[in-house]
């Protein structure tokens, strides 16, 4: 029976039907299947499907989006659920997103947070526009293993640096890896601001994280 | 959605309808605003000798910004810009005869961030004396820049009258106005500053995949740029601007050379010549991230079209990798393209004189033209000359020049420039208020001399 379930929730994972993905997760709940398994097999496997044909190139950013948030919309669904039982869906690692200061943009943070979370990462997303201070406390606060910087624009990447001090300043840096993303960044600027990693793309983002986690 | 207070307030005061952020404005304002904004104006250089005007079908070409990358001439490799590398482009573009304005092109990566907006306008000012197009990065960013323009030209008065630059402020796409940007447009609209509006959609992400659906949405965030400027001072100049590009869909990047992007920009133009305000298009950069077929190709589109569109500021030239990275070579061998732009539009003379009638047949048969007056007085009329960097040697001769591509004349080109051109000094008291004005911005962000790079 989950199996059949599964196989509809794929589908509708894999042609973008978030109101079936929805749907589906409250069928499963009801059937009694449990929602843990239900989000890895039905929803977050497929996703990661997309996500390695986005690498290979035959899935555009388009259809990885759409996928993603058919999967949202089922996930939402199960992890009520799952938070209600006050069960741990078995995580691979805490990651903190946001993206800086004087940038509001979110496409590729969010993106990138959907598919750590199809990876099975527990993800704190903070929004855009989030000042180098609230990084930090937000650091503090959580411990996340890792924390994900995003920057659009060449005139606030220079922030992901001033957030770099900042935790170097407080004495925080060692505790969390920091990987950043976005348009303009390079390999160079990594080093320049003394991150761990970058983010190319969603697809990129989720193995360089995977492969930060194995380091630590 | 407009995340800036002031701007709210002005808003909800005139009729706008106002919730939390999120503002609709009746189309009454919004006609009102379109009846107030100048059709022209005119950007004057730094001693307000020479007037530029930026309206009608003019077309003024300036560097591309703001590269984080610089392109290294020698080692053809693609690093940080730093600040000599920004110092060495303000002087070849002030050398350069079709580049008409200087642009705050980079960002240098060894000046201290809190200042680096205001920097690199520092670097223009001692640098050149051609027209500026700048931004800045922060609210107190512009003030501060404003203040060192002040300095420059000897008072607020002067430079209301007479502006020397125009300060971007971009809305982000889709549909939003960030606090920073909004109130650099309000700060601009009150000290009589021109602003120049650029909606950066990428289209098939921040705006439709369809053109016409990215100028949709582009003219509206314009209109919204372009209500609160009229709010805040009626009458004050503002520039519809663009900076259209195709978002691919494989790579994530933002393809400014791509076709699509070209023909967005141009027609956002077209869209700001019905309303009757002066344009501007992020137009002549390339995706590419050497100097090589593409750039060439990517940016001579763009040049030529914006030409032909009558874009009035453009954006571009020098840059490449979309919009991050400059280079002088690229900057010399695009000014060659928008000499050949500026001729193109000059289009065909059809007169007695070109027609040349009865010069044809008093040459007859088998004559040449050579040696006929007609001929030495209507070749520089008639045709643009290019320098060296476009080639047009015999193949023997080229041979024995060396066999050098594009880059290499250009790079050769760049260097004799920066060797042989000494742009004209800061006039001396200009000077004096200028490093006055310097001191007290740097003493107040708190950054000491020593932080600043050696020129």
């Amino acid at each position: 029976m989950s199996e059949e379930i599964f196989s509809e929730l794929r589908d509708a994972v894999l042609f973008f039907d978030d109101e079936k993905a929805r749907a589906l997760a409250v069928k499963a709940l009801e059937m009694g299947i449990d929602p843990v398994m239900t989000l890895e097999e039905g929803l977050a496997k497929p996703l990661r499907e997309v996500g390695d044909r986005f690498e290979t190139g035959e899935a555009f950013i388009t259809e990885l989006i759409a996928s993603a948030q058919a999967m949202e919309a089922g996930a939402k669904v199960l992890n009520e659920e799952i938070t209600r039982r006050g069960v741990n869906r078995k995580s691979v690692g805490k990651f903190l997103i946001g993206t800086v200061e004087g940038d509001i943009h979110s496409i590729g943070k969010n993106i990138v947070a959907t598919m750590l979370t199809a990876a099975g990462f527990e993800v704190i997303d903070l929004g855009t526009d989030i000042p180098t201070w609230t990084f930090v406390e937000k650091v503090k606060e959580y411990e996340p293993d890792i924390l994900g910087l995003s920057a659009l624009m060449t005139t606030t990447m220079v922030k992901q640096k001033e957030i770099l001090g900042a935790l170097r300043d407080i004495g925080l840096r060692s505790k969390v890896k920091v990987i950043v993303g976005g348009a303009p960044v390079t390999e160079a600027w990594v080093k320049e601001i003394g991150a761990d990693a970058i983010g190319f793309d969603a697809g990129s983002a989720v193995q360089v994280t995977l492969r930060l986690m194995e380091g630590s | 959605m407009v995340k800036n207070k002031p701007a709210l307030k002005l808003l909800s005061e005139n009729g706008c309808d106002v919730k939390s952020n999120i503002v609709r404005m009746p189309s009454g304002l919004v006609e009102e605003a379109l009846s107030k904004v100048p059709s022209s104006f005119k950007l004057y250089s730094r001693e307000g000798k020479q007037a530029y005007t930026v309206g009608g079908d003019n077309v003024i070409y300036n560097p591309g910004s703001a590269a984080i990358f610089f392109l290294d001439g020698e080692t053809e490799e693609m690093r940080r810009a730093t600040a000599e590398d920004f110092r060495d482009l303000v002087r070849l573009t002030d050398a350069l005869p079709h580049i008409h304005a200087q642009s705050t092109a980079m960002v240098p990566a060894d000046v201290p961030e809190d200042i680096s907006d205001l920097y690199r306008l520092y670097l223009i000012l001692k640098n050149s004396t051609k027209p500026i197009v700048t931004g800045a990065f922060t609210i107190e960013g512009l003030i501060d820049m404003k203040n060192m323009l002040e300095a420059v030209v000897g008072g607020p008065e002067e430079l209301a009258e007479k502006p020397r630059a125009i300060f971007d402020c971009c809305p982000s796409s889709p549909l939003m106005w960030s606090d920073v940007t909004c109130q650099n447009l309000l700060d601009c609209a009150e000290h009589g500053i021109p602003a120049e509006i650029i909606p950066a959609p990428q289209m098939g992400a921040t705006s439709p995949v369809s053109i016409a659906g990215t100028i949709v949405e582009a003219n509206a965030e314009f209109l919204s740029g372009l209500v609160i400027s009229q709010l805040a001072n009626p009458g004050s100049v503002v520039i519809y601007g663009g900076s259209p590009s195709a978002f691919d869909m494989r790579y994530l990047t933002a393809r400014l050379g791509a076709v699509e992007s070209v023909m967005a920009a141009c027609a956002s133009a077209q869209m700001g010549k019905s309303y009757g305000v002066p344009t501007h298009g992020y137009l002549g950069l390339s995706d590419s991230k050497a100097v090589d077929g593409q750039s060439s190709f990517e940016s001579g589109m763009g040049i030529l079209l914006a030409a032909m569109s009558g874009v009035n500021i453009v954006s571009g030239p020098g840059m490449q990798a979309s919009e991050n990275c400059q280079s002088l070579e690229k900057l010399v061998i695009d000014n060659e393209y928008c000499g050949t732009a500026y001729r193109l539009i000059k289009g065909i003379t059809v007169d007695d004189t070109t027609l040349a009638a009865e010069l044809i047949s008093k040459v007859g048969p088998g004559g040449h033209f050579l040696a006929e007056k007609h001929t030495r007085e209507n070749l520089r009329k008639e045709r643009f000359m290019p320098t060296d960097v476009l080639d047009r040697l015999s193949p023997d001769a080229w041979t024995k020049a060396g066999s050098k591509d594009t880059m290499q004349r250009a790079r050769e080109r760049a260097k004799k420039l920066l060797k042989e051109h000494t742009p004209e000094a800061l006039p001396k008291a200009s000077e004096e208020r200028l490093e006055t004005v310097f001191k007290k911005i740097l003493t107040r962000r708190r950054v000491t001399a020593n932080q600043l790079p050696v020129l």
